[in-house]
């Protein structure tokens, strides 16, 4: 197993970014209303986080509304672009963006929704326990794809789907590094930023030929302990038409595990609640 | 007949009079006290007004009734070209109408073939709701929902799909004849029209009367014809989203030559506040012969209280009741139920996973309800049901779906074993059929009971000599049962589900192996189902399809159809299939 990479202050930019990113997420979130189309909304996210001060996207902005959000209907993976679909009153959505700052990275999601849904309710509420149960496992350094397992069990008993299948690779989450690759910045493939693909795929050779692997998913690839670095961990649940999800960096130390930032607006809203309870 | 309000309406000849939709005039028959909620009701093709009579003089008796000669047929005016006859003209006439008879409150609409097709354009309109209270269809889809029907089908053929598709595809041979020149409008001149009494007495078994067909049948037959030609090609091509919040019925016609029922299937998903109804009639023998029946199925549906908010919990209306409901196709099942607006009891071992389906369930904005029962236990069996008759009522379905997996052959399996298998799969479901059957039959209004047997009902396999036998017992006691409650108007559909992805994998036993071995069994069997990978809410839509059309025998995946299939081809086959060594 390598040595945990980063020191403080490089936690410290990674912290920074992070709330940056959810930053922006909730001031697009507090602009959204019925009516405003996928493609609105991320071009308002990313205008939101060039303000900021970003540079390059790990991944291009994105926006799921409605059944989309829990990605009922997706055959091909052009259907992960912000479409044209339109925000109505009622229903849910997701907003998810990946800024790099100076080679620090986020990748974050925020799950929202406009208006009345029960359905949303239960999802955000019930979140909470995937965010405990995942650190809970890689504490106890359980095998990544063993950690996979109990977050598909958990979702059995709470009746729900597993929507990070959906994704490629069916990846609950993939290891953030520094980004030091020298390609052209602000530029993506397929959605990716090119810096992002460069570093990607030397990380999946190199940890291949050490018989792990950058993505986490939950087949023989991901069967060894988590590898010590920052993890972005992303468990999509979804039930019928209403997805949810949250996004945000895991520090795998060489000893311990820790959610880099709990002051994030999820960990807010279950705190909220279980004060009002 | 009830409050037949006065002499002078309802036994009345229709008043008749005319309204102007976009410039042409439309022949409007009114009937009954104005001053009671209003039915308006579409014919179709090529019929004109009087082919609702039967339905309208029924009716007439409590309700303010309107008929119309649609655009091209009756007395009303002739369009000049195809383009005239296209759908959205065809619902603002619709529109006109109710506007013209009822200005301040919605009406009620029903529809029959073609009519009904024009009512879906109105009906899906958007706002409809505040001018539509009701809409009752027979026998005429939504051309948009066929279109996306049809796409679907095309997208995903597996075999029933695409036996779905020839067969409608062989009951619509007239539309494709329909859009060539000359042939079918010189049919109607040339004598079709003066046949036209004979095709419905001896393919549609109506009987002849007087004043039927009507004497401008020649003429609007060859104007109706523009309805097809407008309307089918562009409609199915390139089918819109049309969805309503209008609450919807629709009266299935069993024997209809020309609407198969499948076309219905997933209708819930453009209609969510959708009833369905069956009628043992034809397509035109529904309104001239049955006109009573189909009149009494809209007076129970106009009485209802549509204004409640489906987001309420209601504690009317139908209840079913899933054992083993904390997880796999039972919880499925629950859900699936709920979300078509039934209220749901649920049982299980596991109280808390009980309860979760519970909460689940009424998401669907139904009451729920969970209880912890194990079913091999007969007088907790009898406590239940006696227990859901107090608090919710009688159920009008049961699903006896609690089930454990066992793996082992004959001799390996000790009698323990035997014994724990049998009480649950097999004694769960006499107690089940036995205590709520014997509700039902005194409540003596019918209802349905389905028993979730497998496919090792009819699929030996040595490996499996406890379980198997269990389903095989299962799914006799079903037939015999079926026989038994047939006069009580109980229907029993056993289903077979085969190989879905639940946790019975996970919870299997298996005989003679150590809890490691045990252990890795049970992971490397759920692995395989998961990479089957057919859900358990696939499974939920048959049992709920079988409630509905009342189908004995059910098998879901494809292997559990193709091993029904192999058994009767050839038994021997299976025989020796079953010395594989498959666990």
């Amino acid at each position: 197993m390598p040595r945990f990479p980063y020191d403080e202050r490089d936690l410290a930019k990674f912290r920074e970014v992070q709330q940056l990113a959810y930053h922006c997420a909730e001031q697009v979130a507090a602009w959204i209303e019925p009516g405003v189309t996928e493609r609105q909304a991320t071009a308002e996210l990313r205008r939101c986080l060039v303000r900021a001060g970003v540079q390059d996207f790990f991944h291009v902005p994105f926006a799921w509304f409605g059944d989309r959000t829990a990605f009922r209907h997706f055959h091909t993976p052009l259907q992960f672009f912000a479409g044209s679909r339109v925000l109505a009153e009622g229903m849910p959505y997701v907003l998810d963006c990946a800024p790099v700052v100076d080679g620090y990275t986020a990748d974050i999601g925020y799950g929202g929704k406009v208006g009345d849904n029960p359905v949303w309710d239960l999802l955000a509420k019930d979140l909470r326990t995937y965010r405990d149960l995942i650190l809970r496992e890689v504490r106890a350094r359980k095998p990544l794809a063993e950690v996979y397992a109990a977050v598909d069990a958990q979702l059995a008993v709470h009746g729900y789907d597993n929507r990070h299948q959906v994704y490629p690779g069916r990846v609950i989450g993939h290891q953030v590094t520094r980004n030091t690759a020298r390609g052209p910045a602000g530029v993506n493939l397929f959605g990716f930023g090119v810096r992002t693909l460069q570093t990607l795929g030397r990380e999946l050779v190199k940890e291949r030929l050490e018989g792990r692997s950058p993505l986490w998913a939950g087949g023989r690839a991901s069967r060894h302990a988590p590898t010590p670095g920052l993890w972005a961990v992303e468990p999509h649940i979804g039930f019928r038409d209403v997805g949810i999800k949250f996004e945000e960096l895991l520090v795998v130390t060489d000893e311990d595990a820790y959610w880099l930032d709990d002051d994030l607006p999820h960990v807010r809203r279950w705190d909220l609640q279980e004060a009002t309870a | 007949m009830t409050g037949r309000s006065n002499g002078t309406h309802g036994t009345d000849a229709p008043r008749r009079r005319t309204v102007d939709s976009g410039g042409l005039a439309l022949a409007v028959y009114e009937q009954g006290d104005p001053a009671r909620p209003t039915v308006l009701l579409v014919h179709g093709y090529p019929d004109d007004h009087s082919v609702w009579d039967d339905v309208a003089a029924d009716l007439a008796a409590d309700h303010h009734v309107v008929r119309y000669d649609t655009r091209g047929s009756g007395a009303s005016g002739v369009p000049a070209t195809r383009e005239d006859y296209r759908l959205e003209l065809l619902g603002q006439d619709l529109y006109a109408v109710a506007d013209a008879v009822s200005p301040d409150r919605p009406v009620h609409v029903v529809a029959h073939d073609w009519g009904s097709v024009q009512a879906w354009e109105a009906v899906t309109a958007p706002g409809s709701y505040r001018r539509i209270a009701s809409y009752t269809t027979m026998s005429g889809p939504c051309l948009d929902h066929m279109g996306h029907w049809i796409r679907h089908r095309l997208r995903r053929p597996t075999p029933r799909h695409l036996a779905q598709l020839l067969r409608q595809g062989a009951h619509s041979w007239y539309i494709a004849l329909f859009q060539l020149p000359v042939l079918a409008p010189a049919a109607w001149k040339l004598g079709l029209a003066r046949l036209w009494p004979r095709v419905l007495r001896d393919l549609e078994a109506v009987r002849p009367r007087p004043g039927h067909p009507q004497a401008t049948l020649a003429r609007d037959a060859v104007h109706g014809i523009e309805l097809y030609r407008a309307n089918m090609r562009p409609r199915v091509r390139a089918p819109r989203e049309r969805h309503t919040e209008v609450p919807v019925q629709l009266i299935t016609l069993q024997r209809d030559h020309y609407v198969a029922d499948f076309l219905s299937e997933g209708l819930e998903r453009w209609a969510p506040r959708l009833t369905r109804r069956t009628l043992d009639a034809t397509h035109w023998s529904a309104l001239l012969e049955k006109g009573t029946t189909v009149a009494a199925m809209v007076r129970e549906f106009t009485a209802r209280d549509h204004g409640a908010v489906r987001r309420e919990p209601s504690a009317a209306g139908e209840l079913a009741v899933v054992t083993g409901g904390g997880s796999g196709i039972g919880r499925a099942t629950a859900l699936a139920f709920a979300d078509r607006g039934t209220r749901v009891v649920v049982c299980d071992r596991d109280l808390p996973a009980a309860q979760r389906t519970a909460e689940l369930c009424e998401l669907s904005g139904v009451k729920a309800a969970a209880y912890r029962v194990d079913v091999s236990d007969g007088a907790a069996v009898d406590a239940f049901a006696q227990q859901v008759a107090a608090d919710h009522g009688v159920p009008d379905v049961v699903v006896n779906n609690a089930g454990i997996g066992h793996s082992g052959t004959f001799l390996q399996t000790t009698e323990e074993e035997w014994r724990r298998v049998l009480d649950v799969n097999l004694w769960g479901v006499i107690h089940g059929c036995r205590a709520f059957g014997q509700l039902m039959v005194e409540r003596g209004t019918g209802g349905h009971i389905v028993n979730l047997a497998s496919a090792a009902a009819y699929l030996p396999a040595k490996q499996l000599a406890a379980y198997a036998t269990s389903k095989s017992a299962v799914f006799m006691l079903s037939d015999c049962l079926r026989a038994e409650l047939a006069p009580h108007r109980i229907g029993v559909s056993t289903i077979c589900p085969g190989i879905v992805h639940t946790n019975i994998t996970r919870t299997t036993t298996f005989s003679g192996l150590d809890e490691a071995a045990l252990a890795a069994k049970q992971a490397k069997v759920s692995k395989l189902y998961a990479r089957r990978g057919f859900p358990p809410e696939k499974v939920a839509a048959e049992i709920l399809r079988a409630v509905r059309t009342r189908k004995p025998v059910v098998p879901v995946t494809f292997e559990a159809k193709a091993a029904r299939l192999l058994g009767r081809l050839s038994p021997a086959l299976l025989r020796k299939a079953a010395r594989i060594n498959a666990g």
